[in-house]
C-alpha cells in the first residue's frame, strides 16, 4: 500500500515537470509531435528506473556519512557526501551511453528523430534531479527508490505526451506573431501546471 | 577588442539564454519565489558557466570528441562541487535556504553550461570563452532577477525579505496574490517576457 501511495504521489503530486520544473529544456524542445515525445518519454522512464536505484545503493553504502561502516571500524566516520554529484552524474552518463547504443541498433528511426536530445538525456535535469531528491527524501530501501523512479518517470512521460498533443493542435491556431512557438508553449505549460495543482495534498 | 564586447553583450539581450535559446529553464523557475534565492542562483550559475567554459576551452585540443560529454560533465561537476561547498560554508551566515542545495546540484545539468561549452568554448580561445560563459550567466541571471522581483513583490509584498508594501495598503483591503507564488505563474510570466521581447525584436519571431 505504501508503494502504491508513493507511486501515485510521485506521478501527480510531485510531478517532475509541473511541481519542480525538472527536465524543462528537452521537454519544451522535443514536444512538437506526439511520436517523438513518446520515444523520449519512454527513454527517460528507462534511464530513471535504472539509475535511481543504483544511485540509491551507492549513496547508502558509499557516500552517506558513515556509509562505509561495513568496511570496518576505521571507516565508520568517513563522509564522502560531497562526491555525490560527480558519482551520480557519472552513473547517469554511462547509462545514457548504453541507451543510446541500444536505440541506435534496434530503433534507427527513433534514433534519428530524437537526434541530439538522446545524448542530452544525460544532462536532463529530471534524471539527476530524481537522484538528488532521492537523497533528500531518505528512502528506507531500494524498492521505494525504484517505485519513486518509475512514478516520476511516468509523470514526466505523461506531461510530455500531453504537451505534444496540445502543440500539434496549437499549430493550426491563430497565435499573435511574437507569441508563436516558444512563448505560447510556456503559457500552455503554465496552464497545465495549474490544472495539475488540484492533485496537491492528496494522500492515499 | 570590439569582438570581445560583442561576445559580452549579445547573450544578455539578443541571444539571451532563457528567452531566445530556451536553455536552462529547468532549475531557474523554481528558485524565483524570492529575490535572495534567485540572486544566489544567478551568481552560482555565472561562476560555473564562466569557469567551466574557460577550462573546457583550455582543454579543447586535448579532449577526444567521442568522450567529450563525459569530460565536460566532470569539469562542470567539479565547479559545481566547489560552489556548493562554498555556499555550505556561508549558509548559516547569510541564511541561505537549504532547499536551494538541490538546485545548485542541478547546475551540472543546466543546459546553459553544457550548451555554451558545446557551442562556443570547444571552438574558441580561452579568453573569449570566459567572456561568453560569464555573459551567458549574466543574461540568465537578469531574467531570474526580473522574475523573482515580480514574484516576491506581488506574492509576498517583500523584497529580499523586507516588507515593501506598507501596512495601510493591507488595511485598505490589499491582498497578496497567492497565484504568483505557485510554480505555474513563473512559466506564464516568462512566456510574457518572451512575448514582449519578441514584439520589440521582430527577427526573433517564429514563423
Amino acid at each position: 500500500m505504501e508503494y502504491l501511495s508513493l507511486f501515485v504521489k510521485s506521478i501527480f503530486v510531485d510531478n517532475m515537470i509541473f511541481a519542480y520544473f525538472l527536465g524543462m529544456c528537452s521537454y519544451l524542445a522535443v514536444s512538437k509531435n506526439v511520436k517523438t515525445a513518446n520515444g523520449l518519454g519512454l527513454a527517460v522512464i528507462f534511464v530513471l528506473l535504472c539509475t535511481l536505484p543504483l544511485n540509491y545503493l551507492l549513496d547508502t553504502y558509499v557516500l552517506k556519512p558513515g556509509a562505509l561502516a561495513w568496511l570496518g571500524e576505521s571507516f565508520a566516520d568517513v563522509d564522502l557526501s560531497f562526491l555525490s554529484f560527480i558519482i551520480f552524474i557519472a552513473v547517469i552518463a554511462a547509462f545514457v551511453q548504453l541507451v543510446e547504443m541500444i536505440v541506435e541498433k534496434f530503433l534507427p528511426a527513433l534514433y534519428s528523430s530524437l537526434g541530439i536530445f538522446l545524448p542530452l538525456i544525460a544532462v536532463n535535469c529530471a534524471i539527476l534531479g530524481g537522484s538528488l531528491f532521492m537523497q533528500q527524501k531518505d528512502f528506507a530501501n531500494v524498492g521505494e527508490s525504484a517505485v519513486y523512479a518509475l512514478g516520476s518517470g511516468f509523470g514526466w512521460y505523461l506531461a510530455i505526451v500531453a504537451l505534444a498533443a496540445i502543440r500539434e493542435k496549437l499549430a493550426y491556431s491563430h497565435v499573435p506573431a511574437p507569441l508563436k512557438g516558444i512563448g505560447i508553449t510556456f503559457i500552455t505549460v503554465g496552464l497545465m501546471g495549474m490544472a495539475f495543482m488540484i492533485f496537491m495534498g492528496i494522500t492515499l | 577588442m570590439a569582438n570581445l564586447k560583442e561576445t559580452f553583450l549579445s547573450p544578455i539581450l539578443k541571444g539571451n539564454p532563457i528567452t531566445v535559446l530556451v536553455l536552462g529553464i529547468c532549475s531557474s523557475l523554481a528558485v524565483t519565489v524570492e529575490l535572495k534565492g534567485a540572486l544566489v542562483m544567478a551568481l552560482s550559475v555565472t561562476a560555473v558557466t564562466a569557469l567551466s567554459s574557460l577550462v573546457c576551452s583550455l582543454l579543447r585540443n586535448t579532449i577526444p570528441s567521442r568522450v567529450r560529454i563525459i569530460v565536460q560533465l566532470v569539469v562542470v561537476a567539479m565547479m559545481v562541487i566547489l560552489v556548493d561547498q562554498l555556499l555550505k560554508a556561508f549558509e548559516a551566515t547569510y541564511a541561505i535556504d537549504k532547499s536551494l542545495s538541490v538546485y545548485i546540484g542541478l547546475i551540472i545539468t543546466n543546459c546553459i553550461v553544457m550548451g555554451r561549452i558545446e557551442a562556443y568554448a570547444l571552438g574558441n580561445k580561452p579568453l573569449p570563452s570566459l567572456v561568453d560563459g560569464f555573459a551567458n550567466g549574466l543574461g540568465y541571471g537578469l531574467i531570474l532577477v526580473i522574475v523573482a522581483f515580480v514574484r516576491e513583490l506581488l506574492g509576498s509584498g517583500t523584497l529580499f525579505g523586507f516588507q515593501v508594501i506598507p501596512q495601510f495598503c493591507y488595511d485598505l483591503g490589499y491582498v497578496n496574490n497567492g497565484l504568483v507564488i505557485l510554480p505555474p505563474f513563473a512559466l506564464i510570466f516568462i512566456g510574457c517576457i518572451i512575448w514582449i521581447h519578441r514584439s520589440f525584436d521582430k527577427d526573433l519571431q517564429e514563423k
